[in-house]
């Protein structure tokens, strides 16, 4: 696999800024979570650094010490020649139910009408994608998604709401996401997820991380009040699927 | 026990702050001007994480149901123990019963107590660092009861420092942060040469500056970010990101302020002034 080229930037006394090309490719983000894995394993001891991965970009951040950047940039340099060393994460679908309806997809029929479809082709559009999960970001466990079919692009609604319910799935420009916690939001709601994709109770408080792949499946009312009851027993295991096994 | 017969405006758990998440989207956390809380807990022969009270404008009454020791640091606040006036970095014993009382604020935003051993509530993914939804709140309330363990006969190495204080300070130094180079000669000149004042909108998320310079219409992919990240939005608002900030973000990154920088802005509030020196 080629490599895209790499810029290092400083990032104040701690952190040091890697960047790949300014798009959004699923080759330059294989590219990084290679490269953050080999960075984990080999370089950067957990517990001292920590990275943050988004898009086209890897953050390395010292919690302990300051960083001496002109050692680091060439350390990085000479690290990034050796990432067909680094061994493959493992890539997971993770398959999230989702309820579209009325109820809970309080825009679902707005959004129909933006988009000059049916309710059920905009459910239909929706669950038969595969979205790649870019960055998480903005508030804990909140995914950026990438891969929302064209004819389900539509705007961000004009005023954003104050208040958006735990677990509604909004779509607005190219984004679809889940908002993991009730927070003010402007994008157009067209459904609800029982399953809490960031839990603190578990020891991974998010299941999902950068480059895993999410697809939606619809659910009825009484699948999704089960599993919001196996969510709160402890019990519910969201589906996966490895794909590089 | 200590129990919280007031809360004061905005009283919080804090430690050093929740490292290793960030790549979930959890944001740092923890103290806001770390150099007084590192004194602080320096005295008490604490380790630097042990977990202080970060006391902000209006402070709190406290009742302290164990003997222990204590430190206040921060901003000057007229604080009294059993009525008695009491100063910063001093170490103080405090017995069953002693009430600790935070009056006016004179100097600076936030007011740390520190005590031996540090406060021991629960940690949640390695961190007493209050932020929703991590932990259940974000501040306390009246009535609230803070754990922390006991300690009778603890007798310091020093009792007391004189300390440098930077409450005054209004430097910022700055390094240039990844989207620094985007700037124009305009843009440049209004960062380096003007004072910034302090805008309402000032939290534990973000210090937002009240005046605006040329903006940056810079489409860019969303990119990790920083406490102490200075955004440049399309309209040329300024945004210091702090340490409950979110992990990530679409507005170009100018500026990352040191670490000491951090601090001098944690102890500023509205209407303040402070200015940028690049480093």
């Amino acid at each position: 696999m080629n490599h895209a080229p790499i810029k290092i930037k400083p990032y104040g006394e701690h952190a040091i800024l890697i960047e790949w090309p300014n798009m959004v490719d699923e080759n330059i983000l294989d590219s990084i979570i290679l490269f953050d894995e080999y960075l984990k394993t080999h370089c950067l001891p957990k517990g001292i650094w920590e990275t943050v991965t988004a898009y086209n970009s890897l953050l390395v951040v010292n919690q302990v010490e300051k960083v001496d950047y002109i050692t680091y940039k060439k350390k990085i340099g000479e690290w990034y020649a050796n990432i067909e060393k680094g061994s493959k994460r493992e890539q997971l679908l993770w398959k999230l139910p989702v309820l579209y309806d009325l109820d809970f997809g309080i825009d679902l029929e707005e959004v129909a009408q933006k988009a000059g479809k049916t309710v059920s082709e905009v459910i239909e559009l929706h669950t038969s994608h595969v979205y790649t999960v870019y960055g998480i970001g903005f508030l804990p466990g909140f995914m950026y998604l990438g891969g929302l079919p064209k004819e389900l692009e539509v705007s961000r609604k004009s005023e954003p709401r104050l208040q958006v319910k735990k677990g509604s799935v909004g779509i607005a420009g190219k984004q679809t996401g889940i908002y993991p916690q009730d927070s003010p939001g402007g994008w157009n709601i067209i459904g609800s997820c029982p399953i809490p994709i960031f839990d603190i109770n578990k020891e991974d408080p998010c299941f999902v991380s950068v480059g895993d792949k999410i697809q939606f499946q619809q659910i009825t009312l009484a699948e999704y009040n089960l599993h919001k009851i196996e969510t709160e027993v402890g019990i519910y295991k969201p589906e996966k699927i490895v794909l590089n096994a | 026990m200590l129990k919280v017969l007031k809360s004061g405006f905005y009283t919080s758990v804090q430690d050093l702050g929740r490292f290793g998440y960030r790549n979930k989207g959890v944001p740092v956390s923890g103290v806001m001007d770390h150099i007084s809380v590192k004194k602080a807990n320096s005295l008490l022969e604490n380790k630097v994480t042990d977990a202080v009270l970060e006391i902000t404008m209006t402070g709190p009454t406290l009742i302290f149901e164990k003997s222990t020791s204590i430190v206040m640091a921060g901003a000057s606040m007229s604080v009294t123990l059993n009525n008695e006036p009491v100063r910063n970095y001093k170490i103080y014993q405090v017995h069953e019963g002693d009430i600790l009382s935070y009056g006016k604020l004179n100097k600076g935003f936030r007011a740390y107590l520190a005590i031996k051993g540090g406060f021991t509530t629960n940690e949640v993914l390695s961190s007493r660092s209050f932020y929703i939804p991590i932990t259940q709140v974000n501040r306390l309330k009246d009535g609230d009861s803070i754990p922390y363990d006991g300690y009778a006969d603890f007798i310091p190495k020093i009792s007391e420092i004189k300390t440098d204080s930077f409450l005054d300070e209004t430097i910022l130094e700055v390094y240039k942060a990844p989207e620094f180079d985007l700037l124009d000669d305009r843009q440049l000149e209004s960062l380096f040469s003007k004072d910034f004042t302090i805008s309402k909108q000032n939290n534990r998320m973000a210090y937002q500056l009240k005046e605006n310079i040329v903006g940056l219409e810079y489409s860019m992919l969303t990119s990790a970010t920083l406490p102490g990240t200075v955004q440049l939005t399309p309209s040329g608002r300024l945004i210091v990101l702090m340490k409950d900030g979110q992990t990530t973000g679409g507005y170009p990154r100018i500026l990352q302020l040191s670490d000491k920088a951090i601090s001098i802005l944690a102890q500023k509030r509205e209407g303040n002034n402070v200015s940028f020196k690049l480093i």
